[in-house]
């Protein structure tokens, strides 16, 4: 699977394992000091379900973290990734997997999402065309861009 | 200048940008680069629904507040897109019913121009924010609630973390005892109110229709104002997390407060809430200020010496007199008035108006209400703001438009979906029995006696026409291939909100006109002297009814 990390396709150095040992959070939970102990890079795999307060401050000790969108309709991962990028302060590499489609892609890198796993050939095009679509915010997310209102409090 | 919210270049930068947005997804759509599957839920956060025969387009009308002249373009689009008329719905927006896909950036685009869209007007995502449609005119109103629905409109507005909700989700905010905004019907209903000179906010969570009709549970009674936001997103981020999505009828927030309880949700919610109460969602005084700034009353002439032509007319003319009594409302400045316009004339259809009304209204606004209208989601508009020595004059306007049917909050201002003249869910049709309703009660002498009663009509169980909350509800559905309607009686939705009660028996569509009337004619014989159809039915029950209606046929 073509693997899209800063607007551009690259190899993905997990895929052959050479980058380090990607687990679940079942093998995290039951393995964790084992995991540790092998001194590794490691990365985490987790499901739209999986409760990211179980790796908790924990998140730090990965270089990866993927979370899976069974269909690009399940917006649970949202919530993993900004739980991880703002309270657990997660600053490692935050990949999309499985359903991801073009036209999720800025929701995705708002909530903290770096790296997506994408089908489509035309990836990076796709990419820089999508994240480029909106400029303004009105909310505050992953992403820490001025907000609407933030810049106008500014000009004010 | 007119008390909307002013967009700014930022503001438009982002709905010309979802404009180009849009553009670029429909024709990739016409292409075949998306699937219908993957196009679905793009054009539905937009708005844009697959009816049954042609396209729907939902455009967005912010706690149902538009000026003069975005009614105008309004009309334009009815002219250039639609058949000449256009639907406003129960959630204060307004409905196009035959729209081109190919079209729809076109459409758009012209409702960029007075900075109008139609972003989530539909799909599982936080929908158009609804409020009192009396707010910053009504004379019981602690403030104007359309403050705290702009910022809540802008929070929600492509929120990242909750576009793919588990469903749709609705806000609605009112800062009146007087609910006029359905709150406990509503996700999430918020409520202003103060303690100790403070503004606050009093949280429902979990009320809804639809097939499972719940009153929602409040978990908060006072809520500081700095707060709002972050204790939203506390909200929305526990039932993104563990709302059901196995199940589309079991996965509005509704029934993840039910499953948990609303002490366990609140529960849950807190918890979630103080990890982010101090974070970048805390709403600052200036941010309040900045957003109360577009909200300032309109400049209203001192009237000391109120005129009071109006009250002479009345007094020699009986048919302007009704339209008086019936169709305004206090204000809260001396000598003005809140409007009513009813979109309900005798035999016809709940919340149409054609692109010449709507041009009308547009005009009767510039010149007697500082440029504004509101859509109610009673699926009638209001003119806020209009001085007491003009209502004669405007009552003509309206009249010379069809405009001035003296029935709101009577029997024949009828809550109804499109039904299946429209709508791909509907299993009956829902117009045809409203029209024949409004047909048999139409003496307005008769009406005026009954007095306030709210009959509403939804053509299949998913409830869009709030039959659960009606006075007199009614639910259209099919067997073998016949419609027929179940009765309930006793629902209300205000802030002593009720559901209604199957009373019996379902009618056919004919049996159904017959039964509202026998309804109306037990409620004359046995109310008290001045008592309203739903204390009358609280005080009763549903026995006596049920002896009108079903003892010896």
């Amino acid at each position: 699977m073509p693997l899209l990390k800063n607007g551009t396709v690259t190899a993905d150095p997990w895929h052959d394992g050479t980058a380090g040992l990607i687990v679940t959070l079942e093998q995290w939970r039951a393995q964790r000091d084992t995991l540790l102990a092998r001194n590794v890079p490691l990365g985490l795999r987790l499901a739209p379900s999986d409760d990211v307060e179980t790796v908790g401050d924990d998140a730090r000790r990965f270089a990866l973290i993927a979370i899976d969108f069974p269909a690009f309709t399940d917006g649970r991962p949202y919530s993993s990734a900004r739980l991880l990028r703002e309270r657990y302060g997660y600053d490692g590499e935050l990949r999309a997997t499985g359903q991801v489609l073009r036209d999720q892609l800025s929701f995705m890198q708002r909530c903290g999402f770096d790296a997506f796993e994408i089908a489509n050939p035309n990836a990076a095009q796709d990419f820089a065309a999508a994240v480029g679509e909106i400029s303004v915010v009105y909310q505050p997310a992953g992403d820490r861009e001025p907000t609407i209102a933030a810049s106008a409090h500014r000009a004010a | 200048m007119v008390a909307i919210y002013h967009y700014d270049d930022a503001d438009r930068t982002l709905v010309r940008e979802r404009v180009a947005q849009f553009r670029d997804q429909v024709d990739r759509r016409l292409s075949g680069a998306l699937t219908e599957e993957e196009f679905r839920p793009l054009r539905l956060m937009n708005g844009l629904y697959l009816q049954l025969h042609a396209y729907m387009l939902r455009v967005a009308i912010p706690y149902g507040t538009v000026s003069a002249d975005q009614m105008r373009v309004l009309a334009a689009i009815a002219r250039r897109y639609d058949r000449d008329y256009g639907h406003f719905t129960t959630r204060q927006n307004i409905q196009f019913n035959w729209i081109k896909l190919e079209e729809t950036p076109d459409l758009l685009h012209d409702l960029a121009q007075v900075d109008m869209h139609a972003i989530q007007t539909s799909g599982n995502v936080i929908r158009n924010v609804t409020a009192d449609h009396y707010a910053g005119a009504a004379a019981d109103e602690l403030d104007d609630s359309r403050i705290y629905a702009e910022i809540i409109r802008q929070w929600s507005t492509l929120h990242p973390e909750f576009s793919f909700l588990p469903r749709k989700f609705k806000i609605a905010v009112t800062a009146s005892a007087t609910d006029r905004a359905a709150l406990k019907v509503h996700d999430i209903g918020v409520r202003l109110h103060e303690r100790d000179g403070a503004p606050g906010f009093e949280v429902m969570v979990g009320g809804g229709q639809g097939r499972t009709p719940m009153i929602a549970k409040t978990i908060r009674d006072f809520l500081p104002e700095h707060d709002l936001l972050s204790y939203l997103e506390a909200i929305l981020r526990v039932y993104n997390r563990q709302g059901r999505r196995d199940n589309k009828y079991k996965a509005r927030i509704k029934i993840l407060v039910h499953d948990l309880g609303a002490a366990a949700f609140a529960a849950k919610v807190e918890a979630e809430w103080a990890e982010i109460k101090d974070g970048p969602l805390g709403l600052p005084e200036a941010e309040v200020a900045r957003i109360r700034h577009h909200f300032q009353p309109p400049a209203f002439r001192d009237l000391d010496a109120p005129n009071s032509l109006h009250v002479a007319k009345a007094r020699i003319d009986p048919a302007f007199a009704r339209w008086l009594r019936i169709n305004t409302h206090a204000h809260k400045q001396p000598g003005y008035a809140i409007v009513d316009v009813s979109l309900k004339p005798v035999g016809g259809i709940p919340g149409d108006a054609t692109a010449d009304q709507m041009d009308a209204l547009a005009d009767i606004a510039a010149q007697y209400s500082f440029d504004e209208i509101r859509v109610t989601h009673t699926q009638n508009l209001v003119l806020p703001h209009v001085e007491e020595g003009a209502l004669h004059a405007v009552w003509q306007a309206l009249g010379r438009h069809g405009l001035a049917t003296p029935n709101v909050g009577l029997a024949s201002d009828i809550i109804s979906c499109p039904g299946m003249d429209y709508c791909s869910l509907a299993t009956a049709r829902s117009i045809p029995i409203a029209q024949a309703i409004s047909t048999r009660l139409a003496d307005l002498d008769a009406q005026e006696d009954l007095g306030v009663l709210g009959i509403k009509i939804s053509g299949c169980i998913n409830a869009c026409g709030h039959h659960h909350v009606g006075h007199i509800g009614i639910l259209g559905l099919e067997k073998n291939g016949q419609e027929y309607y179940q009765l309930t009686l006793g629902g209300d939705p205000g802030a002593d909100a009720s559901l209604g009660e199957v009373i019996g028996k379902s009618f056919s569509a004919g049996g159904i006109v017959d039964a509202v009337e026998k309804i109306t004619v037990a409620y004359r014989a046995l109310r008290t002297p001045g008592e309203a159809f739903i204390d009358a039915y609280r005080r009763l029950g549903p026995a006596p009814f049920k002896e009108t209606l079903y003892a010896a046929a």
